[in-house]
């Protein structure tokens, strides 16, 4: 995999953010790493690489931030349209998007949706590559908290690379906010970014 | 600099005692009041910074409508004002006069004169006023008095700071640019005549500490806690797409830091939305604590005077054992 090295040490605000874009430019696909010395460059730099839809990991080295990027073969979005935040498709690979508002699949008996529900989340994790993205919205934060019968798959996804993202008021409304398993808690905009955006969305009902 | 190390180095400060001066250093209020006779005081402040804008004629009225807008804050009128600059002998002169003309006219449009001032020599250029205003004693306008039930007015949309930094990068769109620039060089003079003829209970400039940061020093020094509604905050155009950019300036997360536990924000706020209400603002707008039955008169008086970005985007409650706490409204999550 392709790799590059960003040294943003020493540079201040906003900086580190346009070094980590041109880097990101640079290459078609791999790993950009940016080294950095303050927190505020950290969020920054995280931030900027989130909302153009890459996944971000963030190390703590000697007093140091290494922020790893991975770019994917087929970007979710692309980020060289800096002011749409959720960029234009390029008409060739749509994120894919699954939308899950319930626990369960489809109306009917509950032991049978849960069923079906399990047998959809082990076959996306074996799809490659899995969906780029998976919200979580009402009754589908359950699946993204201890005790989900389907934890396991989402784990694997979110390896892959798989934006997973439950719905904030959701998960504190069912009060299971601090039960989280997997990926991160997110809001109304986003989800409605992500929604409205050039992905194809899948709603699992 | 930033509000942590701020308050530590006024600390070591000695307190004064002196009847006259009406508001000191102990509220962190936006400038200082000294009484002079029965119903005459005399406001006094100082602000200057480092170039926000490219045009040095700009940059000059930018830096006067934010050193003007402390006298406005607290419900003064501005008299007179004295330059202070820094400038390197490596640029031409040329570009001084230009800065120094724009701060004149914006002293002449708040009906005010500049009456000398001091300049030195430095590796960066830097501009602003020390400016004198005249209140009565008895209409003083502090951040100390706003009452629980009060409704919150932004008489300014937010986001200076954050297009400044978008600007650096090369990142920011033309309409955000421009929208900052008329914003930051229109003087708050219509905002607090239309609250003087209303009439407020409190009232504060947002500047460097952004919104957050003034609102908790109002909060602490009238004794209550403060609710908003980040939906109804004015916003200056992508200032909420650059913020997700990460075009974050230090000053939002060192003011957000410094508030800690104080404030809390609804879980569907995303940590960029919640960075724009700590971003430092130059030549930010008013925030006006009013008493309820006014709040409407005093926000068509202010639309009537040409402030259309004011906004209700808050309330005063009793104090609770949390100083402010941001909602987002009607935020529908059934499926």
């Amino acid at each position: 995999m392709l790799k590059k090295e960003v040294d943003c040490r020493g540079l201040a605000c906003p900086q580190p953010v346009i070094n980590t874009k041109k880097a990101l430019e640079e290459i078609p696909a791999g790993e950009v790493i940016v080294t950095v010395d303050n927190p505020v460059a950290r969020e920054n730099v995280s931030m900027f690489a989130g909302n153009a839809g890459y996944p971000v990991k963030v190390e703590e080295k000697e007093g140091n931030f290494v922020i790893t990027i991975t770019k994917g073969e087929a970007p979710g979005k692309a980020p060289d349209k800096p002011m749409e935040p959720v960029a234009q498709s390029t008409g060739e690979a749509r994120p894919l998007i699954y939308f899950f508002t319930s626990n369960l699949l489809g109306q009917g008996a509950p032991e049978l949706g849960m069923t079906l529900l399990k047998s959809l989340c082990a076959t996306l994790a074996e799809t490659d590559p899995p969906p780029d993205k998976l919200i979580f919205l009402n009754t589908g934060v359950f699946l993204t908290c201890t005790n989900s019968p389907v934890l396991q798959h989402l784990k694997k996804m979110a390896e892959k690379g798989t934006d997973i993202i439950s719905c904030g008021t959701c998960l504190e409304y069912y009060r299971i906010k601090d039960s989280l398993q997997v990926g991160r808690i997110s809001n109304m905009y986003e989800i409605n970014e992500a929604l409205r955006g050039p992905g194809k969305v899948i709603t699992v009902p | 600099m930033g509000p942590a190390t701020l308050s530590q180095v006024l600390r070591q400060l000695p307190r004064l005692n002196d009847p006259h001066l009406l508001v000191g250093l102990e509220t962190a209020d936006d400038a200082a009041v000294y009484q002079l006779t029965e119903d005459m005081a005399i406001i006094e402040t100082v602000d200057f910074f480092t170039p926000v804008v490219d045009d040095p004629y700009l940059f000059g009225q930018v830096a006067a409508a934010n050193a003007l807008s402390d006298i406005y804050a607290m419900g003064g009128r501005p008299l007179l004002a004295l330059n202070i600059a820094c400038f390197p002998t490596c640029l031409p002169p040329e570009i001084l006069a230009e800065i120094l003309k724009g701060g004149a006219d914006k002293v002449r449009e708040a009906g005010a004169i500049i009456a000398g001032g001091h300049t030195v020599q430095d590796d960066e250029p830097k501009y602003g006023l020390a400016v004198t205003g005249l209140v009565h004693p008895q209409r003083v306008l502090t951040n100390a008095g706003a009452l629980p039930g009060d409704v919150l007015i932004l008489t300014k949309p937010l986001g200076t700071g954050i297009i400044a930094t978008a600007i650096k990068a090369e990142l920011a769109p033309a309409q955000s640019q421009e929208a900052a620039l008329a914003s930051m060089i229109a003087l708050n003079k219509e905002a607090a005549s239309a609250m003087l003829s209303v009439g407020a209970h409190a009232c504060t400039d947002i500047t460097g500490f952004g919104l957050l940061g003034h609102a908790a020093e109002m909060a602490r020094a009238s004794g209550v806690s403060m609710i908003f509604h980040y939906d109804r905050v004015p916003l200056l155009p992508k200032t909420v797409e650059l913020a997700a950019m990460g075009l974050i300036p230090g000053g939002a997360y060192h003011n957000r830091d410094h508030l800690g536990e104080a404030v809390s924000f609804a879980s569907n706020l995303s940590p960029a939305q919640q960075a724009i209400l700590f971003d430092p603002q130059t030549s930010g707008g008013l925030l006006i604590a009013t008493p309820p039955e006014q709040a409407d008169r005093l926000l068509q008086e202010l639309h009537a005077k040409g402030v259309t970005a004011a906004r209700k985007i808050g309330r005063v409650v009793e104090k609770q054992n949390w100083l402010i706490r941001v909602e987002e409204e009607e935020v529908n999550c059934s499926c």
